[in-house]
This record gives C-alpha cells, sequence and structure tokens, in this order.
C-alpha cells in the first residue's frame, strides 16, 4: 500500500519536473527542475531496494553533476530567453514515443520469452552494499578500472578545454617572462 | 494494489519519451544536455526495476557505469562549451552547421 502511494507520488513528482526541464524558457528554471527530478528519482532506488545507487544517484547527479552546471552557466548568458526549433510537434513526439517504445521493447523481450538467468542473486543476510561491494570488485573489476581511467582522461580534458594558459608553467619560467606577462595582464586590464 | 515490473516500465517509458521531446526541439545545447541526462536516467530506473523483480545485481551494476558515462560526458562537453561560447558568443546549433576548415 505505501509502495503504491510512494511510487504515483514520486511519479508524479519527477514527470512533473522533467515536463518543467525540457518545456521552460529560463535555463536557470531549468537546472532547478532537473536537479528535483534527479532527487526524486533515488527514491525510485530506495523504494527497489538499490540503496547504494540512490546514494551514488543523490552524491553524484545532485552533487557534481548540477554544480558543474552551475558553474558552466556563469560562462554563458543564460538570462536571456532560449529561443527553439520551429518543427512539427506532431513528428517530434510521434519520433519520441516511438523510440522510447522500442527502448522498452528490447528491454521486455527477454521477460516475455522467460530468457533471463539471474546470474549474481543477492546474498541472504548481507545488505545491498555488500553485495554490490562482491559483485563489483569480482565479476565487474576490469569494467570498473575502465571506468575509473575514462573519468581520469575526462577530468583531464576538461581543465586542459576550460583553463587558461595551461601551456605555461610559472616555476619553468624566467623572472624576465613572468614580469612581462605580468605588465601584459595589467596593459589589459587598464585597456 | 501491487506495484510491478510493468508500472517501472512505463515510467521509464515516459521519462524517456520527454527527454526525447526535449532533445529534439531545444536549439540551445546546455539544454540539449538536460535533456540527454533524463534519457540516462529513465534507463536508470528500468535497470534498477528489472535487477530488483529478477533479485539479480547486473541491473544495478550497468547504472552504475551509466552513471559514470554521465559524468565523464558532462566533464567533457561542458569545457567543449566554454570553448565555443568564447569564440563564437553563443552555444546554439545553428551556429555550428557548417564545417570549414
Amino acid at each position: 500500500m505505501f509502495e503504491a502511494v510512494a511510487f504515483y507520488l514520486f511519479a508524479f513528482l519527477t514527470i512533473a519536473m522533467f515536463f518543467i526541464t525540457v518545456t521552460t524558457s529560463q535555463a536557470l528554471y531549468a537546472l532547478s527542475a532537473l536537479a528535483a527530478g534527479m532527487i526524486f528519482i533515488s527514491a525510485f532506488f530506495f523504494i527497489l531496494g538499490a540503496d547504494f545507487l540512490g546514494a551514488v544517484q543523490i552524491i553524484v547527479y545532485t552533487g557534481a553533476v548540477m554544480a558543474l552546471y552551475a558553474f558552466g552557466m556563469m560562462f554563458f548568458d543564460t538570462t536571456r530567453e532560449v529561443k527553439e526549433k520551429k518543427g512539427n510537434k506532431f513528428i517530434i513526439v510521434g519520433l519520441a514515443t516511438l523510440c522510447a517504445v522500442m527502448i522498452v521493447a528490447i528491454f521486455a523481450a527477454p521477460i516475455v520469452s522467460n530468457n533471463m538467468l539471474s546470474l549474481y542473486p543477492a546474498l541472504e543476510g548481507a545488505g545491498n552494499t555488500q553485495t554490490v561491494g562482491l559483485v563489483l570488485f569480482t565479476k565487474y573489476l576490469i569494467p570498473f578500472e575502465v571506468a575509473a581511467i575514462m573519468l581520469l582522461v575526462a577530468m583531464v580534458a576538461g581543465i586542459v578545454l576550460a583553463g587558461k594558459k595551461m601551456d605555461l608553467s610559472l616555476t619553468l619560467l624566467n623572472a624576465e617572462e613572468i614580469e612581462k606577462m605580468d605588465e601584459e595582464i595589467n596593459k589589459k586590464v587598464l585597456s | 494494489m501491487e506495484i510491478g515490473l510493468n508500472h517501472y516500465l512505463i515510467l521509464s517509458t515516459i521519462l524517456f519519451a520527454i527527454g526525447l521531446v526535449g532533445v529534439m526541439r531545444r536549439k540551445n545545447l546546455l539544454l540539449l544536455f538536460f535533456a540527454t541526462e533524463i534519457l540516462l536516467n529513465s534507463v536508470n530506473i528500468a535497470f534498477a526495476a528489472i535487477s530488483h523483480y529478477y533479485g539479480d545485481l547486473t541491473g544495478q551494476m550497468f547504472a552504475f557505469f551509466v552513471i559514470a558515462i554521465a559524468a565523464s560526458e558532462i566533464a567533457v562537453g561542458l569545457g567543449l562549451l566554454i570553448v565555443w561560447y568564447k569564440r563564437h558568443g553563443n552555444i546554439d546549433l545553428e551556429s555550428m552547421t557548417s564545417m570549414r576548415g
């Protein structure tokens, strides 16, 4: 009973928040609605017994991703209204619904044909976090390490792309070169 | 009133459709990234629901890797957007349609 109430409440809230995200013309409203929708989605993970996944959802999405978006929005001119594409609405909605139904068919095909085996069943007496750790560090150890390298590469790429003068090092320059750089910066500020 | 796997799959469908509508009608690249996040999250719900109703942890594992991919995609994508904005002054999709050397 309580599960059904929680499911319908959070389903309504999530759909409403994401609908605001894709329809509003203010970038700030879209960001806030997206952050709220992410937190509501973590509620589904808690209902489904995936406690660790819910905690990761809150930490990574609303902690890291939303903060990154908020910092990124400071670089852009987000106060003006966002312009939209002028297209046929029926084509857009029809294509989106078709694609979504196909995704669900992909998920549902092995269920309908009873072709699913439980390869890594949840252990008796152990919490979700322990079993996740056991499976992640035995069967999925190599994908885990590859994901770590991917995150490192992404971090380096983000720093290099967004940072300024990353090709210079203050410790490797002479004193005269540093003074010259300072003078150029002062000129830019004064002019 | 029992909540079954179908409920979660239908919810995942609705959220995926909302995300796809966002991808197709947005012109601002930052808001297009928001719609991409919605797509990834809707699939995560389906993975977690199937993982729960079949007592198998593989779905949750895939959800973790999807979250990791989303995080790195944003780091690289926002860096590229900042570079583009410094050079051109806007982040609209229509300003990127021409490929000149």
